[in-house]
Formats: C-alpha cells, structure tokens, sequence
C-alpha cells in the first residue's frame, strides 16, 4: 500500500484490466459484483428521491387532500399556478433573494478568500474563526437571530441604546420594506464563510509560477488580482456561484423560523408557497405544481450555470491532472 | 503582460502532469507575500477583523446570553457580563427534554452515516471498476440527484413515507437522508478512488485475487481518507438538516435537535438565555470535532469543491 504513492503515472485509459475478452464464468462474477455494490445505493436513491420526483409531475395532474383517492384534474392545477397571484409574489420574492444573495456573497467571500489564503499564521487563525457559523444548524442560526433582532429586548436595540446609534432601532422582522434584507443578510451571515473557503482552497491552487512571471513584467498588486487571480478562479466563481444560487432558490429553513412569509407576502418565498400549500392546505397537487417549477427551475439554473461558465470542461481538465 | 499568457501556457502543461492533487509543494503559490503597500495590507487586515467581529458579535451575544437568568437578561446590558452568570439554562433545557432530542439526532447522524459511507462506497468500486455497462447507467443516473432540490420531492416523499407507515419514526428520516446524500457522496468517492492505479488492482486479480479481495484488501483501506472527509460532510449536512424531519416527524419523542430547538423555543418562547443554551447545547458535539480536528473539518467542509 505505501508503494501507491510511488507508483502514480499518468492513468492509462485503456489500463483497466476491465473489458478484454473473458470467459463467461468471470463476465458472470462481475456482473454480479457490479449488482451487489451498486444495487443498494441506486434502489434507495431510487425509492426515495426518483420515485418522489415523478410522484410530484404525476401530482400535478390531480387534485387530492391527502385522504380518499386523488381525483384527474387535468391541467387544472397548472391554470391556478398561472393564475395564482400569491405564486407570482412569490416567485419575485425568491428571484429578489436569489439576486441578492449573490450579490452580497460573492464580493466578500471572494476578498476574504483571498485574505485568509495568505500563509500567514495570523490568516489562519482568521481562517479558522470565520468557520464557525458552518457548526451551526439553520434553526439555531435562526433562533439567535431571531433574539438578537427582538425590537425590544434583543442585542441590537440594546447596542442602539449604549452607543447612541437610533438607526440600530428597527422592527428588524416586521417592517415590510426591511425584513427581506434582514433574511438576506443572515443567509450571508451563514454561508460566506462556506464561500470564503472555496475561494481560499482555489487561490491556494493557482500555481506561483503565474505571479513570478507576471511579477517579472512588473505588473501591480492590482493587476496580478484581475489579470491573474481571477481568471485562474473561474471554476472556482462558476462553483460557488452555482451553489449560491441552487441554494437560495431553495431557501426554506429561516425563512419559515423567522417570518413564516410576513409581514405580509414580502418574504413568502417558493419553496414556502409549497409547503403551506401542502401541508397547511392539504392540496397536494398544486404543492406539486409548486414542487416541480421550483425542481424545473434548479435544474436549469444549474444547467445554465455550468455550460455558460464551462464546468464541464473543469472536470475533464481535473481528470487530465491526477 | 503579454508573458501572463505565456504563463498561463506553462500552467496548463504543468497541471497536466502527474503531482498527486492536494498536496501543495514549493510550486504552488504563496498568497500574500510581501509584495503589497503597507497601506493595502493594513486595511485588508481592519476589513478582515470586521468580518470577525460580524462572526463573533452574534455567538458571544449567544453564549452571553445563555449564561444570564432571565430577569438580568431582560433588564441589564446582554451584551455585557453583569448579574451572576450560571450554568442554571442549561440544567432547564435538559430538563425539558432536550437529552432526547440529542439521542435521536445521534441515533440519525449515525445510522446515515453507516448506510451512506457503506452504499457509496461500494457503489463507487463498481463505477471505478467499469466492468458493466450498468456501471456507468447507475453513475449517470446517480448524478442526476445533483441538480434536484430536496424541496421539489419533499411533498411525494412525505406521502410515500406516510403510505410506508414510517411517517414519524428515525428510520425514515435516516433512509431519507441517507437517499438523498448518496449523489454527492458517490461522486466525491468515485473521484477519490479514481486515483487509485489500474496496476494495483490488476495485481491483486493477477494473484488470484477476487473482485471482492480488490475490495477488502485494496480499496477499503486506501478509502480512508475519503470516508472520514465525507463522514465529516454528510455528518454535518445531517445533523443540522431541518426540512426532513420538519415534514417527516411530528411527536417530540422522534424529534432531532433543529426541529426539537424550534419547539423548544415555542414553549420557552420568552426566556431567550434558555433557548440560547439549548442553542449551544446542540452544536457543543460539532464544537468539540472542530476543536480535535480543525483541519480535516475545513478541508471536508470544502470537500464538494473538490469533486
């Protein structure tokens, strides 16, 4: 075993002793390894994410209050979607926090990435501290936000009140104009540092070469960071990215904690529309109709995301690598 | 400027080569060398503490907080120690059941944790393996879990679960789970295994060896590494997943930890320090593995980056 690590060519693609021709016996070994190992692993999948999947698209199709029998319903369900103002509402809620999360996360976790790269004992440390809301499970994150942003008794206000700063005074989780941005800005309190290590891990692997040579050419701190660093980070961009936006498309968690929608509509996301719509209102089917927009929705951002950056490309390039 | 091109060339080339991923030897970079103005640096370094203090402010508010009683909570600064701290909250919070909560995310994080490291596992052998063409069927049909949402099955799932007559026990939040961190897992395994050269399994089937004794003597040792990063990932992911048992379980007896700490806020809705210290209480476990193993935690944390 120790000998694997000497003996680390380049992989042959044809070196696999896998295919050539083989007597029947073996093919049937094979075979049946092949159905022990994989079997397990792709009949749960199977049952319980794939069977649920076309469970929602067939739902959709039918009316049903989770006893009795579902009833046809056509494209009924699909009408009240199109119709549904609520639905709308809250499609413009989750593009709107979706945008924003991108846009608060990607700047500071990119800059942060690239401080706490630094081989610096002192960055580490850093490092090490900006982790730990990752421990932290959303309802917890929610339940110490929800203590700190208390208009009457929480941190904030008190921290209003002791530094003489009145705009620290708000109904942080009732003012319709504000709440939105209060969820954004604890999705970001959450997730940065999640962000900020992918981009340490991807500066970290930018050869040194590229800034000597670039260094050479007398090119500026600033310069090596747009015309060096951030080119070199483009799969790194393209992956944080892609989770950024598949995970705030999905948002549920403080969401429901912390407003449950309110006040009003004004953070009543899709994911939230479908839940309350299954579970409060027991129309399963048009939960469903919600259910599949939001998966048809995650599945072409995704997509998106990963042709229009080249993710693709990132991994056959990572394949030529080791 | 024109030689950052050439740069970029030699680059490519030399990432062609065979140096085993994640190993940083001299040839990587050295970010933040002393190239910068003392100017640059000084306010990266105020920018970089006031992100802490955005990090920190909140959990010193918590811990603070926890160990307050609730009429010094209430009328004395929170922000400051004042009053008599005491462990007191956190007597409270166990007494009102919180033990429980605990047991079961354990009881969850453990049973996903064997089902999803052993089905991955096994399964990313027989991918490696590419001796059927199921092999590759199921990879490709496995990876299509990447790209969907939880929420976009939860409400079929709760109605199979119920139909199953699981609704409400841990073992359908742990085949759940386990279902739905087996894509990630699968593929981060197969790319970790991948790296494993042709030539040692073909000597172990040279000698003799069975697909089974490739499995036990080679892959499962060498798969170390992987099965601890991903023990780490799916752990977390695990016990802090809220959704699953939000909409899979209903009585407090089967309640995990996040779904236990929002009932518990329900009942105890206004003394904020014990819902603090049941807040605490909950990530004490992750804490204490942090504090051990900081940084096999960071890099299993980043692992999905490396898939």
């Amino acid at each position: 075993v120790t000998a694997a690590g000497h003996l680390r060519p380049a992989r042959r693609p044809d070196a696999g002793p896998a295919v050539r021709k083989r007597n029947a016996p073996a093919q049937r070994g094979l075979a049946l390894a092949d159905l022990l190992g994989l079997a397990p692993a792709v009949v749960l999948f199977g049952i319980f994410i794939l069977v649920p999947l076309l469970g929602a698209v067939v739902l959709s199709f039918f009316r049903w209050n989770g006893l009795g029998s579902p009833h046809w319903a056509g494209g009924a369900n699909w009408a009240q979607f199109a119709h549904d103002p609520i639905a709308g509402q809250s499609l413009a809620v989750t593009a709107k926090v979706v945008a924003l999360s991108w846009v608060v996360q990607t700047p500071i976790s990119l800059a942060l990435g690239m401080f706490t790269a630094g081989r610096a004992r002192y960055r580490s440390v850093y490092a090490t501290l900006y982790v730990l809301p990752l421990l932290l499970s959303t309802a917890g994150i929610a339940l110490m936000w929800e203590a700190l942003l208390d208009p009457n008794f929480g941190g904030v206000t008190a921290l209003s009140r002791s530094l003489h700063l009145g705009f620290l005074r708000q109904n942080w989780l009732g003012d319709a104009h504000l709440t939105l941005f209060v969820i954004v800005a604890i999705i970001s309190w959450q997730f940065i540092p999640f962000h900020t290590l992918l981009y340490q891990m991807g500066r970290r692997q930018i050869p040194a070469v590229l800034y000597e040579a670039a260094t050479l050419d007398g090119a500026t701190g600033r310069q090596l960071f747009w015309r060096v660093t951030l080119p070199q980070l483009r799969y790194t961009i393209a992956t944080s990215s892609t989770l950024m936006v598949v995970g705030a498309l999905t948002y549920f968690d403080i969401i429901y904690i912390m407003t449950n929608g309110g006040p009003g509509y004004t953070t009543r996301v899709l994911s939230l529309d479908m839940y309350q719509a299954a579970f409060l209102q027991n129309e399963f089917g048009y939960a469903s109709v919600l259910a599949v927009v939001l998966g048809v929705i995650g599945v072409g951002i995704a997509l998106a995301l990963v042709r229009f950056t080249g993710f693709g490309s990132m991994r056959s390039q990572q394949e030529g690598a080791t | 400027v024109s030689r950052v091109a050439t740069a970029s060339g030699t680059a490519a080339t030399g990432r062609a080569a065979p140096v085993p991923a994640r190993r940083r030897g001299p040839a990587t970079a050295r970010p933040g060398r002393r190239r910068h103005l003392p100017v640059a640096r000084v306010t990266a370094i105020a920018a970089a503490t006031v992100w802490l203090a955005v990090v920190l402010g909140p959990l010193y508010y918590m811990v603070l907080a926890s160990l307050r009683s609730q009429g010094s909570y209430l009328t004395a600064n929170p922000w400051l120690p004042a009053g008599g701290l005491s462990f007191g909250n956190y007597g409270t919070v166990f007494a009102a059941g919180l033990g429980r909560y605990l047991l079961n995310s354990v009881i969850v994080t453990a049973g996903c944790l064997v089902v999803t490291l052993l089905f991955s596992l096994a399964a990313a052998f027989r991918v490696v393996r590419n001796s059927t063409r199921g092999a590759a069927g199921s990879f490709r049909l496995l990876l299509i879990g990447l790209a969907i949402p939880i929420q976009a099955i939860i409400v079929p799932l709760y109605l199979l679960i119920y139909r199953a007559h699981l609704y409400d026990t841990l073992v359908a939040l742990i085949l759940a789970m386990s279902a739905a961190a087996i894509p990630v897992s699968v593929l981060i395994m197969t790319s970790f295994l991948r790296d494993i050269p042709q030539e040692l399994i073909g000597a172990v089937l040279v000698d003799g060896g069975s697909e089974w004794t490739v499995f036990r003597r080679l892959i499962w040792p060498l798969a170390r590494p992987v099965l601890a990063t991903l023990a780490i990932y799916d752990g977390l992911n695990v016990w802090n997943n809220f959704i699953l048992p939000l909409v899979l379980t209903q009585s407090s007896s089967v309640s995990v930890l996040p779904l236990g700490l929002t009932k518990f806020q329900g009942q105890y809705a206004i003394n904020v320090p014990a819902v603090m210290a049941a807040v605490l209480l909950s990530v004490l476990p992750l804490v204490i593995l942090f504090v051990l193993m900081r940084r096999q935690v960071m890099r299993s944390l980043g692992a999905i980056a490396v898939r």
